[in-house]
């Protein structure tokens, strides 16, 4: 068990080199880092004396080490738009994303997961199947159209809920967060909503489908011969067999979220790293996207290491392989 | 001595969107207690359909169109889901035929057994533990107390049957259905399965029902055999006089192709043709397109079970035979 979980971090930590590798090449030679430092009336002198400062002149591999090691530090260099250091920026903008991600997944799931079971269980009940139904839209439709009809209807018509920003935040620390106050709460639940969906739709129908499966083995008609309780059946037998499955999909999908994000974000003018990453890409503010390629990838890369790890601790199988392969 | 199971005139039926299938047709039989009973047939006529009926399992749409089922005198077969559930893994037990694919993977077997037992009785947590080592001992799986609290996959094909078998035994039940409980596995090990089922029904004094497509299997094991086909029962009796001097021509075909059987073949080389799907029975004696005895009756009317000399067959010739 010790010896898996040691591959898959080897694996993740490969994953990130060749992340870093793209960032670099991303920031090193495309466009040139120089003009987008130095004003217009900057002399040519003065160009070459920062591009040896930077170690522009020094051979790749050495420049790379460097924004590795600097990257390790959090430092993604200037940004170019804002003149301000890229860490500054992205420590102001990331816990914004990270609670609307948190707070949308977990919406999803606390959502998602009930009705799943519910349509598999009662898979002919018309309530059942209006779900399906109304879930199939959830999924046909696009982010951005959830995100305008929900502020047409809960923020224009009825005024209940405000159509943009984070609301009132607390500082804690080095972390500012929304989740204390009401306004926070107020303010980012239509964001979450409409971030949310499509997973929600998305683990929605797969744990019906996988349930439906478990339901029909073999094991479930041998539980039901012995006379188990529905419940026990239902919810023990057949539900944690049907989380192995979901499980590697939720963990794919929050680095979905996270990507999905940015869209959201420019919707609802929601402060975070995705909406930082948009206004970067209008001024090839490569410093900032190269920034956020590296977080995205290593958030994707951490929930595919809990996911993996989560796998060991269910299933017994992938405990035992390697001693059994072993003879042991 | 009264029987501990009594089936009378059951029928399964099947509705699909063109026809109500009855893959069950009119199935009466009985089992005393001790008593093994084979049912054999080849693939498709009806017998893990009618284990299923017996112990209220069938799937739906399936369902009961008919009949009587009397478990010690007392109907089961209109029981509402609480009391049938408080039936089943107690008074009956079950044995599915692939013992890869019963147990929950994600359990210790040691924890199935013990939800089997504390449903149906009250036991503390320790007392179930310490009943399960008991009846892993039972069934023959040496250091019980280690194994408990290992995972299905850790046992081989012999061992996972016999943890099956254990968790169907749990609760003493009075009637066991063992629905092809060797078929996959090694032929070694389906004679210590075999046996093992034996010697703990007599030990508990169990009925069993054997289902089973494998007539060696039948003749070593049981004290009597039913042998269906499309849904009804052909023939009944005594497996020796069953086995010996069929009466029904389709068992006497069964009897002639044995060896084929055993080796897992349900194919039966020495009747032509193929058993009629419940979609198209047709009518009169379901066997008679394939019967090298038929005459006039057999494809007009259906014939009911006659007793013969040795045994009850449906079949017209026994009429004929009385007639003369
Ligand atoms: N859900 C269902 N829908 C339609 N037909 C079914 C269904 N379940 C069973 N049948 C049909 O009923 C017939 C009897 O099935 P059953 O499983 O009892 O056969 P069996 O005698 O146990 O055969 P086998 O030796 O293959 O296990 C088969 O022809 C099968 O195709
Ligand atoms: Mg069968």
């Amino acid at each position: 068990m010790g010896f898996l979980i040691l591959n898959r971090v080897f694996q993740a930590a490969l994953v990130m080199i060749v992340v870093a590798m793209a960032a670099f090449v991303l920031s090193n030679y495309v466009g040139d880092p120089i003009s987008n430092m130095v004003g217009q009336e900057a002399t040519q002198e003065d160009r070459d004396q920062l591009r040896e400062d930077l170690g522009l002149n020094d051979p790749a591999p050495v420049q790379f080490v460097r924004f590795i090691g600097n990257a390790l530090q959090g430092d993604f260099g200037i940004s170019y738009r804002l003149q301000r250091p890229v860490s500054d920026l992205v420590a102001e903008r990331l816990p914004a994303t990270l609670e609307l991600v948190m707070v949308s997944a977990i919406f999803a799931l606390v959502v998602g997961i009930p009705l799943g079971i519910f349509t598999a269980l009662y898979r002919t009940f018309w309530g059942s199947r209006l779900i399906l139904t109304v879930s199939l839209a959830g999924v046909s439709l696009p982010t951005f159209v959830v995100g305008i009809l929900l502020i047409y209807v809960f923020s224009v018509t009825l005024q209940w809920l405000p159509s943009f920003g984070r609301g009132e935040t607390t500082a804690l620390g080095g972390w500012t967060t929304g989740l204390l106050t009401v306004d926070g709460w107020r303010a980012i639940i239509m964001p979450a909503i409409t971030l949310g969906l499509y997973q929600l739709t998305l683990i929605l129908r797969l744990v019906r489908a996988e349930m439906l499966e478990v339901l029909r083995t073999d094991y479930i008609k041998f539980a039901r011969a012995r006379g188990l309780t529905n419940r026990a059946i239902n919810f023990g037998h057949a539900l944690k067999n049907t989380m192995i499955p979901v499980i590697t999909i939720v963990g794919l999908n929050i680095g979905g979220l996270i990507a999905f994000s940015i869209v959201t974000e420019t919707v609802f003018q929601w402060p975070g790293m995705g909406l930082l990453f948009v206004q970067a890409v209008q001024f090839a503010d490569v410093p900032v996207m190269s920034a956020y390629l590296v977080l995205a990838s290593l958030i994707f890369v951490l929930t595919n290491l809990v996911v993996d790890i989560l796998y060991v601790v269910i299933d017994p199988r992938l405990r035992t392989e390697r001693r059994v392969k072993a003879g042991v | 001595m009264s029987a501990l199971l009594e089936v009378k005139n059951l029928s399964v039926e099947i509705p699909t969107r063109r026809h109500l299938l009855v893959p069950v047709d009119d199935v009466s039989f009985d089992i005393a207690p001790g008593e093994i009973l084979g049912v054999v047939g080849e693939s498709g006529a009806g017998k893990s359909l009618t284990g299923a009926a017996v112990i209220g399992l069938l799937e739906p749409p399936g369902r009961i169109g008919g009949g009587e089922i009397r478990l010690e005198g007392k109907r089961i077969d209109n029981l509402k889901y609480r009391e049938l559930r408080r039936i089943r893994g107690a008074a009956i037990g079950m044995i599915f035929q692939d013992p890869l694919t019963s147990l929950n993977p994600l359990y210790t077997i040691g924890r199935q057994l013990s939800e089997t037992l504390r449903t149906h009785q009250p036991l503390s947590e320790t007392a179930a533990k310490a009943r399960a080592i008991e009846l892993l001992d039972e069934v023959g799986i040496p250091a019980a107390s280690e194994r408990i609290g290992q995972y299905p996959h850790q046992f081989s094909g012999g061992m996972r049957q016999r943890v099956v078998i254990a968790l169907a035994l749990a609760n003493n039940p009075k009637l066991i259905i063992a629905d092809e409980p060797t078929t996959a596995l090694d032929v070694s090990v389906q004679a210590q399965i075999i046996n093992l089922l034996k010697r703990l029904a007599a030990d508990n004094g169990a009925a069993i029902m054997l289902i089973s497509h494998d007539m060696g299997v039948i003749a070593e094991t049981c004290d009597r055999v039913a042998v269906m086909y499309a849904g009804r029962i052909v023939e009944i009796g005594a497996v020796r006089n069953v086995v010996q001097a069929p009466n029904h021509p389709y068992t006497q075909g069964l009897m002639a192709s044995i060896p084929r059987l055993g080796k897992d073949d349900a194919r039966l080389a020495h009747i032509k043709g193929s058993m009629p799907r419940p979609t198209d029975i047709p009518q009169g004696c379901a066997f008679h397109p394939r019967c090298p005895k038929r005459f006039e009756p057999c494809d007009q009317k259906r014939p009911e079970l006659m007793k013969g000399d040795s045994s009850q067959a449906a079949c017209w010739l026994l009429q004929r035979e009385a007639d003369q």
